[in-house]
């Protein structure tokens, strides 16, 4: 057990050190001097040479990723170069608001995505089940920046039932809950279909059956108990392409969450930021998916010997 | 039945007016103000936009750029990660370990997030927009090309292959490429779809195709501001790019299902 928490832990850390060396080196990627882009070339000599001190790229490029590595130690990924504000404090300002449409999101693909996978499985080969299928292949082609229009167009203007944009009323969280739900709960309804129906082809289920229970007592109490874990494990992979996805839909609804954070800021050239949003989304990604993996490997001990399920 | 054919037939379309969408009608970015936001068949097929542009032609500018980044970058993602997959597992040891790892760091990044980033440090434009994508896109065929290659190598046939003397590349290149065809061809079908998607998101988000050329995200951002005005400017590009996609997807199960290929592949990169 120790030896599989080590080992899960020890794996995780170098996915980390990876990253933070990677978006280190996206800031090395840009065509030409840096300073340059991120300044224009009109600056003063003595504001460019501040900068390229102030980022340290008047040093070598081990003694820089050294000190990106210190700092970020100690929380500390640089200033702002646009806001007068450190990277670290923009973006504690932001972060509940991704959060919030990250959760409402999650929640509104299992309200759509639990009954109709469950449908799909039940009256498999039925027209539910073609049904359900072909909204979950409709829902995997639809992206976010075009479905979020849509339903702007249609609630917001037609209706006039909710907020074009921002956070500000109660209702704001719907659209962008939807559009970046939608895409999600395609993906979810498929695997809870293919989940329960391997679960219900079992020998167990049947003898349920066999003795009499209910259809809802069979699905609920034995079924769907064991078609979960699967399912579960899924959706801690799949949460990556959600946070991804949430860039774009808060900048559709000018959410004043992360995604709109780095996209304003690579306008702005402002590159510490940009480093800064790419790291906290994927450190969280990479959180997720350990506590997902340990979870699993908790309550299944088939794992913690063999490999992936 | 005829509607099988419906995704391919789609597919063609889409090709035939990615080559030949120039010389039929030209153009699309001519800005013309008598017809600003009219409204469809006044003049125009589809109507104008917010510069008097005709939508019909800059759609089908759209399905020109969609195209060459799609298949520009599943093609570049394709021989890199298969590359690099393939060579992981037959060496293995250390060079499978750091390859291993690689990917891992690849896979950390949430879908579209690391293309968004990298797009937007290098600045837009077709080329980076391409190289952004692709640097993006090699991880998934990599862990497949390497899952597959991990299996197929205890085969009798490549155990032949080695006592024969076949060199490395012959194995690699004559015994085992083949057998990863079926799978790589069903990933890479998604993989095009996927690709459709993220190059016209990025281009909404203004980090792609830079104006006036055409692209369907960049015409969806653009429509936003006149979406009471004028519908057709969201509608028209969104069911085009929904179409493409959902053909693509499709004719990707139908792959799968024909090929008899079982694994996940749906990764929706925004």
């Amino acid at each position: 057990m120790i030896d599989f928490l080590i080992s899960r832990l020890l794996s995780a850390l170098l996915v980390i050190v990876g990253v933070v060396c990677l978006v280190f080196l996206l800031i090395h990627l840009i065509p030409g001097d840096p300073v340059d882009v991120m300044l224009g070339e009109s600056a003063r000599a003595a504001d460019r040479e501040a900068l390229r001190h102030a980022m340290g790229l008047d040093q070598s490029i081990v003694s820089q990723l050294a000190h990106y590595l210190t700092g970020l130690l100690q929380f500390d990924l640089g200033d702002s170069l646009y806001a007068k504000q450190s990277v670290v404090g923009l973006l504690v300002e932001r972060i509940p608001a991704t959060l919030q449409l990250a959760f409402a999101a999650l929640l509104c693909a299992f309200v759509i995505a639990l009954p109709l996978g469950i449908l799909a499985a039940l009256k498999r080969g039925t027209i539910w089940d073609w049904g359900a299928m072909s909204f979950s292949t409709l829902g995997i082609s639809i992206p976010n920046f075009w479905l979020g229009p849509m339903l702007i167009l249609f609630f917001s203007l037609w209706l006039g039932w909710t907020p074009v944009s921002g956070r500000e009323s109660s209702t704001s969280l719907v659209l962008p809950a939807i559009t970046l739900g939608t895409g999600f709960a395609a993906i979810l309804a498929r695997m809870i279909r293919s989940s329960l129906l391997e679960v219900l082809g079992e020998d167990y289920v049947r003898t349920a059956r066999a003795k009499g229970l209910g259809e809802p007592h069979v699905l609920w109490r034995h079924a769907m108990r064991n078609a979960w874990l699967p399912v579960i494990t899924l959706i801690g992979l799949q949460l990556g392409a959600l946070l991804g996805g949430a860039v774009v839909t808060e900048v559709v609804f000018d959410w004043p969450g992360i995604g709109t954070l780095m996209i304003d800021s690579i306008q702005r050239r402002d590159y510490p930021v940009v480093q800064g949003c790419v790291l906290f989304v994927s450190l969280t990604y990479v959180l997720i998916n350990t506590v997902t993996d340990i979870a699993y490997g908790l309550v299944d001990p088939r794992i913690r010997y063999g490999g992936r399920p | 039945m005829i509607w099988r054919w419906l995704p391919l037939a789609v597919m063609l379309l889409w090709a035939l007016a990615a080559f030949f969408g120039n010389s039929l009608v030209s153009g699309a970015n001519m800005v013309n103000l008598d017809h600003i936001l009219d409204t469809p068949g006044k003049s125009g097929l589809l109507g104008f936009d917010d510069l008097g542009r005709p939508v019909l032609q800059r759609l089908l500018a759209g399905a020109r750029t969609s195209f060459i980044v799609a298949i520009g970058v599943v093609t570049i993602s394709l021989m890199l990660g298969t590359t690099i997959g393939m060579l992981a597992a037959y060496q293995g040891g250390w060079l499978d370990l750091l390859l291993v790892r690689l990917i891992d760091v690849f896979m950390a990044f949430p879908g579209i997030l690391l293309a968004i980033a990298l797009a937007g440090v290098m600045g837009p434009g077709l080329d980076n927009l391409i190289i952004a994508l692709s640097m993006v896109g090699w991880v998934g065929y990599a862990r497949l090309a390497r899952g597959q290659v991990l299996s197929l190598r205890e085969r009798d046939h490549v155990t032949a292959a080695v006592a024969l003397g076949s060199s490395r590349w012959v194995i690699l290149s004559r015994h085992l490429l083949p057998l990863l065809a079926a799978p790589l061809i069903v990933e890479a079908t998604f993989g095009i779809a996927g690709m459709v998607i993220a190059e016209a998101g990025l281009s909404f988000l203004g980090l792609g195709i830079q104006p006036p050329d055409a692209s369907w995200g960049s015409m969806i951002r653009d429509g936003t501001s006149y979406m009471l005005m004028a519908p057709h400017l969201v509608l028209a590009p969104g069911v085009i790019m929904l179409l493409v996609v959902l053909s693509l997807n499709l004719l990707g199960d139908q792959l799968r299902d024909r090929l008899d290929i079982r694994f996940v592949t749906e990764q929706k990169m925004s």
